[in-house]
C-alpha cells in the first residue's frame, strides 16, 4: 500500500492554537467489516477541516462517531479537552457540545424559523436575542416566522447553520451539507458558509465526497479511503503533492506518463524535469493538465506534439495533444492562445513535478 | 434522478468505494439500545397481547389426548368444511364483482366514474351483522317480500335464506371492496406502456386486457382475495345471525351451550391457525408482489377506453351492483325505520347506547394508539431481533377473530381477574388487542416517513432521546396517530362479539341493541340504532377519505 501520513503530523506543525477535538485511533466495526480504522483526526480552535472520501468510506461514520450516534470500537474522541467516548464510554450526544448540519437541513418542518434556530438554547429571557443574533449571523434576520417549506434549499442550510451554532458549540459537524443543493445554489452556500463561520472563529469539521468543495472551503483536508485517512494536509499540498496516484486521481484530474528518475530530476519524453522528491529508476510522472505549456511551433521552436482536438469551455479549453511516441495528453490552458487542432506545438510542463515509483504489479 | 446526480458529484472512476455498510439501512434506524422508556412499555403491551393465545394454548392442552380426538370428530370437520367453503365462495364473489367494477371506474370513459369508485366502498361502513340483517328483514320468514307476497298472491313460504345462501349473499355483499380496493389501486399503478404495447402488436382491447393487464393485477386479486377470506372466516355476526354452521358459530354456540369450554379453545385453536395462514400468506404476497406499485410517482394518465354500445350494460352493471350492497340495506333500514316510527316503537335506551358506542370507541382509540406508539418507535428506529420479535406479535391480532379474542378473555377475565371480569377496562384490553394493529400500522406509516436525521439534530442540540421524541418525533407523527386513532374508533364501534361477550351487566351499545333486536325479529327496533351506527362510522370515513386524497394531490405536485 501507500504511505500513510496521518494527523498526527499536525502535532509537530507547531500550532499553538489548544484543540477543539482531538481523536485518536477511532475503530468501528460493523458486524465483520472494519468501516472506520485507526482514524487520526484532529482540529485546533478556529480551524475548518474537511474529511474527503468517496462514498462509503467510512467518513460520514466518522463523524457519527465524533457526534455520538455511534458507539466506537477503540479510540477515543476528546472535544474541549474532556474524553466524551472511547471503549465503553460514551456520552450522549446531547451532552458533547456539538452542532451537527445534516446533508439535507433536517430542519423541524413543524417549528418556525425563530423555533428551529431556538431549539437548543435553554429556556430564558435572551433566547430572542440569541436566535436573532444567529439570524442575523446567517443573514437573513427578518426570518424568524417563517416555515422550513417556505425556504429555499440555500435559506434552509443557512438556518440549519443557525440552529447548530446558537448553542455556541465547541465544534460544527456539518455532514456534505451542500450536496442536495444544484451546482450554481453550490457555490454561492459554499462561499457563505465559509464566511460565516470563519467570522464566527467557529471549529468545523466538513464532511464531503466533493473534492473542489473541500479544497475551496477547507484548512485543511483529510483525505479518506476505505476507512483510512490516507493524506491529512492543506489543499494545496494535498493537490500538488498527493501520497499515492489514486490520492493525486481523486483531488483533481491527474495523467501519468512514464519515466526515470535520478535524485531530484525524472527524465521522461518531455525531456528532463525537476522533480519534488528524490526518486530512482522507474517512475510515473503525475502531469496536472493546467501545468503543461504549450508554444505554436516556429523556426526557432522545435515541436515535440501535434493538437488532435480541442473541447472549449469559455473561461478556459482543453486540448489533447499526441507526443512523438504516440502517447496522449491534455492541456488546460486559455482560450486567447490561437492553437488548434492539428497544429503542431511545443509541450512543455511548469515548475517541477511528482513522481511516483512504477508499481511492480499490474 | 438520483443516478443522475450521484454520477456527478460522486467520486472519480478507479476510485473504488470500501465495503461498507450500504447508507440505505441507516436511512431510518438509530443503532444502539432503544431506551427503556421505550422498551418496558413495548415489553408489557405485547405480553397482553400474547394472553389470549397463550391462555387458548393451554386450555386445549389440558385436553391432551381428547384434543386430538375433538379435532377428528365428525362435527369439527363439518365445521371445517363449511367455513372453507363459505370463505371460497364469498372470495370467488367478490373477485366477479370486484375487478370489472375496478377496471370500469379506472380503465374506460364510464359516465361518473367517479361517483361509482367512490359508492363501490360504502358496503364498508355498514357492519356485516346490520346488512345481515337487513337481508333478513327484506327476504326472510317475516320480512318484506314475504309480506308483499303474502297478500294478493298468497304465497306461504319463500325458500329460506338461513343457511349458506344467506351467509353467502351477505358477506359477498359486504366484503367485496377490499378486493376493489387493491384492485383499483393497482390498476392505477400500472405502466399503460404495456397495453399499449399490447395494441400496437395488433390485440384488440379485450385480449388486451386478459393477456397484459390481469396477470398484472394478479398479486392485488391475491391479496384482496386473502383479505376477503380473512374477514369471511373471522366474521361472527353473519353466520350466527343467518344460522350458518362456521367456526365463529360453532364457538358462540360450545361457549353458550355446554360449560365445555375445552372444545371451544380447541376450535378457536384451529380457526386461529387457519387465519394466520391467511395474514402470513397476505404479508408474503405483499411483500414480494407489489411491483405494480415500484415506478416513483404516478404512472402517466392513460386514455380512458371508450365503452362505445357496452356503456349502458356496463352502467346497469354497476347499478344492479350497488344497489344490492348498499342500496338495499340503506332502504329496507329507512322503510322499517319509518314503518316503527308510524307504529309508535320506541326503543329504550337509544341515547345511552350511543353514547357508550362512542365512549367505548374514543376509549378504546385512545388506548390503542398510546399503546402502539412506543412500539411503532422500537419498530422503525431500533430495527433488530426484538423489534422485529414484538412486531410480529403485534400483527398476530391480525389472525385473531374477535369471537376468539372475546372467549378466551371471558375465561382468563372469569379465572384470573374476577374483580375485572364484566367491567369496561377487560372490554377495552380486548378491544385493544384485537385493533392495535391498525393503529400500530397507521402510526408506523407515518413515522417512516420522519427522518431520524430530526431526531439527531435535537440530540445535538441538547435533548435526551426521550426528549427528542417527545419534541420532534411524536408532533410530527400526528396525522398517523389520528389516521390510527380514527381507524381503532370505527372498528370498535362496529365490533359485535367483544362487545356481546365482555360487556358489563346491563352495558348497551348500537351494536348490543341491534343483535337483540334482531335476534328477537323486531327489525323496527333494530333500524334506527342500525343507522345512527351507519352514520357515526361514516363521518370519520368520509373525513379520512377525504384527507388521503388531499394528501395524495399533494404528493401529486411535487
Amino acid at each position: 500500500m501507500t504511505p500513510l501520513s496521518s494527523g498526527d503530523d499536525l502535532l509537530h506543525r507547531g500550532s499553538d492554537a489548544p484543540f477543539a477535538l482531538r481523536a485518536t485511533g477511532l475503530v468501528k466495526r460493523f458486524g465483520p467489516s472494519t468501516v472506520v480504522d485507526q482514524v487520526n483526526l484532529n482540529a485546533v480552535q478556529g480551524e475548518l477541516v474537511a474529511l474527503l472520501g468517496p462514498s462509503g468510506c467510512g467518513k460520514t461514520t466518522t463523524l457519527r462517531l465524533i457526534a455520538g450516534f455511534e458507539e466506537l470500537d477503540a479510540g477515543q474522541i476528546e472535544i474541549s479537552g474532556r474524553i466524551v467516548a472511547a471503549p465503553g464510554k460514551s456520552e450522549p450526544p446531547e451532552r458533547r457540545q456539538v452542532g451537527m448540519v445534516f446533508q439535507d437541513g433536517a430542519l423541524f418542518p413543524h417549528l418556525s424559523v425563530a423555533k428551529n434556530v431556538g431549539f437548543g438554547l435553554p429556556r430564558g429571557s435572551d433566547r430572542r436575542e440569541l436566535v436573532a443574533n444567529a439570524l442575523r449571523m446567517v443573514g437573513l434576520s427578518g426570518f424568524e416566522d417563517r416555515m422550513p417549506h417556505e425556504l429555499s434549499g440555500g435559506q434552509q442550510q443557512r438556518v440549519a447553520l443557525a440552529r447548530a451554532m446558537a448553542p455556541n458549540p465547541a465544534v460544527i459537524l456539518l455532514d456534505e451539507p451542500f450536496s442536495n443543493l444544484d451546482a450554481e445554489l453550490r457555490t454561492t452556500v459554499r462561499t457563505e458558509v465559509r464566511e460565516i463561520l470563519k467570522r464566527a472563529k467557529a471549529t468545523a469539521i466538513l464532511v464531503t465526497h466533493d473534492q473542489e468543495e473541500a479544497l475551496s472551503l477547507a484548512d485543511r483536508v483529510a483525505v479518506m479511503w476505505d476507512g483510512r485517512i490516507v493524506q491529512d494536509a492543506s489543499p494545496e499540498e494535498l493537490y500538488h503533492r498527493p501520497v499515492s496516484k489514486k490520492v493525486g486521481i481523486f483531488v483533481g484530474d491527474a495523467q501519468f506518463i512514464p519515466g526515470t528518475g535520478i535524485g531530484r530530476r525524472v527524465t521522461c519524453e518531455m525531456g528532463e524535469l525537476p522533480s519534488h522528491t528524490a526518486v530512482e529508476g522507474a517512475v510515473d510522472i503525475m502531469i496536472r493538465p493546467e501545468s503543461l505549456r504549450l508554444t505554436l511551433a516556429t523556426d526557432s521552436v522545435q515541436p515535440n506534439a501535434t493538437v488532435l482536438t480541442r473541447l472549449f469551455f469559455g473561461h478556459d479549453q482543453l486540448m489533447k495533444i499526441e507526443l512523438e511516441s504516440g502517447s496522449t495528453l491534455n492541456a488546460r490552458m486559455g482560450t486567447y492562445g490561437g492553437i488548434r487542432p492539428g497544429d503542431r506545438v511545443h509541450v512543455s510542463v511548469r515548475g517541477a513535478v511528482l513522481a511516483f515509483p512504477r508499481e511492480q504489479t499490474a | 434522478m438520483s443516478t443522475l446526480r450521484s454520477q456527478a458529484g460522486g467520486p472519480k472512476p478507479g476510485f473504488s468505494p470500501a465495503s461498507g455498510p450500504v447508507s440505505g439501512s441507516r436511512r431510518l434506524n438509530v443503532r444502539g439500545r432503544p431506551p427503556l422508556i421505550v422498551i418496558l412499555p413495548s415489553l408489557l403491551v405485547s405480553l397482553i397481547l400474547l394472553a389470549p393465545l397463550v391462555y387458548l394454548v393451554i386450555r386445549a392442552s389440558d385436553a391432551g389426548v381428547d384434543a386430538f380426538d375433538m379435532l377428528t370428530r365428525a362435527r369439527t370437520l363439518h365445521i371445517f368444511k363449511n367455513t372453507v367453503l363459505l370463505a371460497a365462495a364469498v372470495v370467488a364473489t367478490s373477485i366477479i364483482i370486484a375487478v370489472p367494477l375496478a377496471w370500469l371506474t379506472s380503465r374506460t370513459d364510464l359516465p361518473g366514474r367517479t361517483f361509482w369508485a367512490s359508492a363501490a366502498v360504502l358496503p364498508l361502513v355498514v357492519p356485516s351483522y346490520v346488512g345481515a340483517m337487513t337481508i333478513v328483514a327484506a327476504i326472510g320468514p317475516r320480512g318484506l317480500l314475504q309480506e308483499i307476497l303474502s297478500g294478493p298472491f298468497g304465497v306461504e313460504r319463500l325458500p329460506s335464506i338461513y343457511g349458506f345462501f344467506g351467509a353467502w349473499l351477505a358477506l359477498s355483499l359486504f366484503s367485496y371492496p377490499y378486493v376493489f380496493l387493491n384492485v383499483k389501486s393497482a390498476l392505477s399503478g400500472l405502466d399503460p406502456a404495456y397495453e399499449e404495447a399490447a395494441r400496437c402488436l395488433g390485440h384488440g382491447p379485450w385480449r388486451t386486457f386478459f393477456l397484459t393487464t390481469l396477470p398484472q393485477l394478479r398479486p392485488a386479486i391475491l391479496a384482496g382475495s386473502l383479505l376477503t377470506a380473512l374477514y369471511t372466516i373471522s366474521d361472527f355476526g353473519v353466520v350466527t345471525l343467518l344460522r350458518y354452521d362456521a367456526f365463529t358459530r360453532a364457538i358462540y354456540m360450545q361457549y353458550r351451550s355446554s360449560f365445555d369450554r375445552t372444545m371451544a379453545a380447541v376450535l378457536s385453536l384451529v380457526l386461529v391457525a387457519f387465519a394466520m395462514g391467511l395474514v402470513l400468506t397476505e404479508a408474503k404476497i405483499r411483500g414480494r408482489g407489489a411491483y405494480h406499485r415500484l415506478g416513483a410517482g404516478s404512472a402517466r394518465k392513460m386514455r380512458p377506453l371508450p365503452l362505445g354500445n357496452w356503456r349502458w350494460p356496463s352502467l346497469i352493471y354497476c347499478g344492479f351492483v350497488l344497489a344490492l350492497s348498499i342500496g338495499l340495506p340503506m332502504s329496507v333500514l329507512i322503510y322499517w325505520l319509518i314503518r316503527g316510527l308510524s307504529r309508535g316503537d320506541r326503543v329504550e335506551g337509544l341515547g345511552s347506547a350511543a353514547w357508550n358506542s362512542i365512549s367505548v370507541g374514543a376509549i378504546t382509540a385512545l388506548v390503542a394508539t398510546v399503546a402502539a406508539f412506543p412500539i411503532a418507535i422500537l419498530v422503525v428506529r431500533y430495527r433488530g431481533r426484538l423489534a422485529r420479535t414484538i412486531e410480529q406479535i403485534c400483527y398476530l391480532g391480525y389472525g385473531l377473530p374477535g369471537i376468539v379474542i372475546a372467549l378466551s378473555f371471558v375465561f382468563i377475565g372469569a379465572r384470573y381477574l374476577t374483580p375485572l371480569y364484566q367491567t369496561l377496562p377487560l372490554m377495552v384490553i380486548a378491544y385493544t388487542v384485537r385493533f392495535l394493529p391498525q393503529a400500530l400500522g397507521a402510526e408506523k406509516t407515518s413515522m417512516l416517513q420522519v427522518s431520524p436525521r430530526l431526531e439527531e439534530a435535537a440530540r445535538t442540540l441538547g435533548r435526551t432521546s426521550f426528549g427528542a421524541i417527545r419534541a420532534v418525533t411524536a408532533p410530527l407523527t400526528r396525522p398517523g396517530i389520528a389516521a390510527g386513532a380514527t381507524l381503532v374508533y370505527l372498528t370498535v364501534m362496529k365490533e359485535l362479539p367483544i362487545t356481546l361477550l365482555l360487556s358489563p351487566t346491563g352495558y348497551k351499545t348500537l351494536a348490543t341493541v341491534i343483535w337483540t333486536s334482531t335476534g328477537s325479529g323486531n327489525f323496527g327496533e333494530a333500524a334506527l340504532p342500525a343507522l345512527i351506527l351507519i352514520g357515526l362510522s361514516s363521518l370519520p370515513a368520509m373525513w379520512m377519505a377525504l384527507r388521503d386524497r388531499t394528501h395524495v394531490a399533494r404528493q401529486d405536485e411535487h
